[in-house]
């Protein structure tokens, strides 16, 4: 196993996908069955995952591996290279982009089944695949950017994947619209990069920071940089403001808001701030905390009231998408790849069982018509309840370990700088968490059938669509990640597998307990610490995170349980007429069912306002522009009537004149030409003859 | 007895060039026309032969009557489709008859 055979087999994750998409789409309309050569071609990029991941973490566990190649320059100094940067990060997150990919795969086979666009479907996912694989791979943010955007275009495609439906069109232009807004920002943070360094590599860049050169030489330019970065991730990853266009796009088909709308393409926006999370300053994280808080909390409250089955899936995905952010704000960075990894799974299989209830109810996405289905999709209700236990952080699951982390360590960052609200804000978000997960579960699975004749009709999925479910809950058991079921701090992903935060900006600019200790340190820990490019928290921040490790992980439990228990009274026991609290506080209970109007407030103010805008210039245009484009039109006229009449008399006289000359001469001349043969021959003969005398 | 020379022959050929010409201005029928100008090939070629003969030219003058002959013979197939083809369309071979274009 050497390093090359390692880029090989990435080079081939990367491309596979793509071949799939080609061909899946050019031969989808002649060859019935070409969707299998797309599945035959993720099952194969899935084990080449695995065996990458293995091979990494067993042989390269410590290394770096970056492979470029030039791509084109334009001058000495200014060389843009395409290139791959794997580290354990990325071929983790490659293999769970690959597992959840080939399991949606293999969900759509009996999920869409019968869909006139099978093919294209497919050829789809492909596309997804290649690029998100991208988007994990690269070494550089400008090929990060152009991945970027080709994920948003296989989102925008598969949103809107049955776009005679209206409502499905239109999430697919919201989803693409909006985020467009965030790319604007990464992309003006890229500019300034290059500007500044020259490159886009992440480790030049991160170099020339250690280096101390900044963007135009200051430090609050840095932080802008970094959050103009973190744009792009406000997008793609359903940020608040940004968030709205993730419900809607709950529009396309089920299995691809799991794999695209809750796993992996909304992960790129965390996975993004991973890879820049070197040169973020103080101020920038705490902007990327507070944004990660408010997009933690707001749709929380949204999901509490929400009926679809998948919209509340919706919410609660941008709500975990927070708590990863707000992790990376307070400094968790390895608790948010962490989440990152857990959501993916236990959020998929999530999805992946709503599609299994829809497929069962034959399309039916309402919570309120269901009920009862527990004893008629047995599987899908033991993988759904194990995901909803993962995700609201009871022990034993995937999903305490990491959330029980990012509490701590937001717990701890309030005790290092007096910011409590993240801890509080976080252990509330939990709390309405449990509750709404379990309200959702009670609801659909408990309880009497509401529609009996859906419900008698229900059966359970078969094999193709059971078995993922079946992968992706087991992946939400503790046992994969570490030993102890109550911290993940020995375990072998959190230890080993997941490198440290490798921290470049200024010291000065950092967080008081970021700041490396390196210069303080013996010379030999310094070697140490930059041999691995590495730069360890304080000691402070291990001895905070330490003392919050038990207050928290209590709390957490205790806030978990209560929502779950809230659920029940509510809904399984019916202890609390649910109908009439929700009068009592009917203006708070509407304002989360219509989802604190941010629609309406963007339709109001900026769908408006740029309708009114663009009426002011369309005014201007159909005034100011077309009355002078109609001025010169009509001084033209004027001037082309008298050149014209110049025309007409003097160089029109002219050529007359000549023809009229020509036509006189012509005139004497066509006498000659009397048309016998021999009068010619004659005249011939005699102009010889004159010829021969003169000369 | 004369001797028969270079002059005697060149004599023959400018009186059969002559007669040729005036075949061809004279003559209405272009059958005629053409039997002119098979003249005044011939009187050409009647040259040639002499100055080969009495000049020191070797043998291409020969050569030269030689391609006169075929080029006659081309000539004549190709003039006579001609004189056909105007036959078909004005059903005539009178060449004062033929101008139409003149206008």
């Amino acid at each position: 196993m050497t390093e090359n055979s390692i880029i090989n087999i990435s080079l081939a994750i990367l491309f596979l996908p793509l071949l799939g998409f080609v061909v899946t789409l050019l031969l989808g309309k002649k060859v019935k069955s070409i969707y299998l050569f797309e599945v035959f071609l993720i099952t194969v990029v899935l084990i080449a995952s695995i065996f990458l991941a293995f091979s990494k973490l067993s042989y390269f566990i410590d290394d770096k591996i970056v492979s470029e190649l030039e791509w084109f320059r334009l001058s000495d100094t200014l060389v843009i290279n395409l290139g791959f940067l794997l580290d354990n990060i990325t071929v983790l997150m490659l293999f769970v982009v690959s597992l959840i990919s080939a399991l949606v795969h293999y969900f759509s086979i009996a999920y869409m089944k019968g869909d006139e666009r099978y093919n294209r479907y497919f050829a789809y996912l492909g596309i997804f695949t290649f690029s998100m694989n991208g988007i994990v791979l690269t070494n550089n943010i400008l090929m990060m950017y152009i991945f970027w955007e080709l994920v948003g275009l296989s989102s925008y495609l598969l949103i809107g994947f049955w776009f005679e439906k209206k409502s499905a069109s239109d999430a697919g232009k919201k989803a693409f619209i909006v985020n467009r807004v965030g790319d604007l920002g990464m992309f003006a943070g890229i500019l300034i990069l290059f500007l500044t360094y020259n490159t886009f590599s992440f480790d030049t860049i991160f170099q020339s920071i250690g280096a101390g050169k900044l963007p135009f030489n200051s430090d609050f330019w840095l932080s802008v940089t970094g959050i103009l970065l973190f744009m792009g991730a406000i997008g793609k990853s359903a940020q608040f403001p940004l968030h709205v266009w993730l419900p809607d796009a709950m529009e396309g088909p089920t299995p691809v808001s799991a794999l695209i709308h809750a796993a992996t393409m909304v992960a790129a926006g965390v996975y993004l701030t991973i890879r820049i999370f070197g040169l973020l300053t103080a101020d920038a994280m705490m902007f990327i905390a507070v944004i990660g808080m408010l997009s933690a909390f707001i749709p929380a409250t949204i999901a509490l009231t929400q009926n679809d089955i998948k919209k509340v899936l919706a919410y609660s995905t941008v709500s975990q998408l927070g708590y990863m952010i707000m992790a990376l704000g307070v400094g968790a960075y390895k608790f948010a790849f962490f989440h990152l990894v857990t959501h993916a799974f236990f959020k998929a299989c999530l999805f992946l069982g709503s599609g299994s209830v829809i497929h069962a109810m034959h399309h039916e996405q309402d919570i309120r018509n269901m009920g009862g289905l527990r004893k008629k999709l047995p599987l899908t209700y033991a993988t759904f309840l194990i995901s909803s236990l993962a995700i609201s952080g009871i022990p034993l699951t995937s999903g305490f370990l990491s959330k029980d982390g990012i509490l701590a360590s937001a717990f701890a960052f309030g005790s290092l700088t007096g910011y409590w609200i993240f801890a509080v804000v976080g252990f509330l978000v939990a709390l309405m968490t449990a509750f709404y997960m379990f309200r959702l579960i009670i609801i659909t699975f408990h309880g009497e059938p509401k529609d009996h004749h859906k419900f008698e009709h229900a059966h359970e999925s078969p094999f193709v669509m059971a078995m993922p479910l079946a992968v992706l809950a087991t992946l939400s058991i503790f046992i994969f990640y570490t030993p102890n079921p109550f911290s993940a701090d020995q375990g072998w992903f959190f230890n080993k597998w997941i490198n440290s935060a490798e921290l470049h900006a200024p010291n000065s600019t950092r967080f008081d307990f970021m700041q490396s200790e390196v210069l303080s340190e013996t010379e030999h820990a310094a070697e140490q610490n930059s041999l691995h490019g590495e730069i360890t928290y304080s000691g402070k921040y291990t001895e905070a995170m330490h003392s919050a490790h038990y207050p928290a992980m209590f709390l957490s439990l205790l806030v978990a349980l209560a929502g779950i228990l809230i659920a029940f009274v509510f809904y399984q026991w019916k202890k609390v007429d649910v109908d009439k609290l929700a009068n009592s506080i009917k203006p708070l209970y509407n304002f989360s069912l219509n989802k604190w109007y941010f629609d309406e407030f963007y339709q109001k103010t900026f769908v408006a306002g740029l309708l009114g805008l663009s009426k002011i210039i369309a005014w201007f245009d159909a005034k100011v522009v077309d009355g002078i484009v109609n001025g010169s039109a009509e001084v033209t006229r004027r001037l082309a009537f008298f050149t014209g009449g110049f025309d007409r008399i003097v160089v029109d006289g002219l050529v007359n004149l000549m023809a009229y000359i020509s036509g006189f001469i012509g005139l004497i001349f066509r006498r000659v030409q009397t048309g016998k043969v021999q009068t010619y021959l004659v005249l011939v003969i005699f102009s010889i003859i004159i010829l021969l005398f003169l000369f | 007895m004369i001797e028969v020379g270079l002059n005697h022959f060149l004599v023959v050929s400018t009186l059969l060039f002559a007669m040729g010409i005036y075949a061809i201005v004279t003559r209405k029928n272009a059958i005629m026309v053409l039997m002119g100008v098979e003249l005044i090939l011939n009187s050409a070629n009647i040259n040639f032969i002499a100055f080969t003969r009495f000049g020191n030219f070797g043998l291409q003058g020969h050569l030269i009557a030689l391609f006169v002959i075929v080029l006659a013979a081309a000539e004549a197939a190709i003039a006579l489709a001609i004189v056909l083809n105007i036959y078909k369309t004005l059903s005539t071979v009178n060449i004062d008859e033929v101008d139409s274009l003149k206008d």
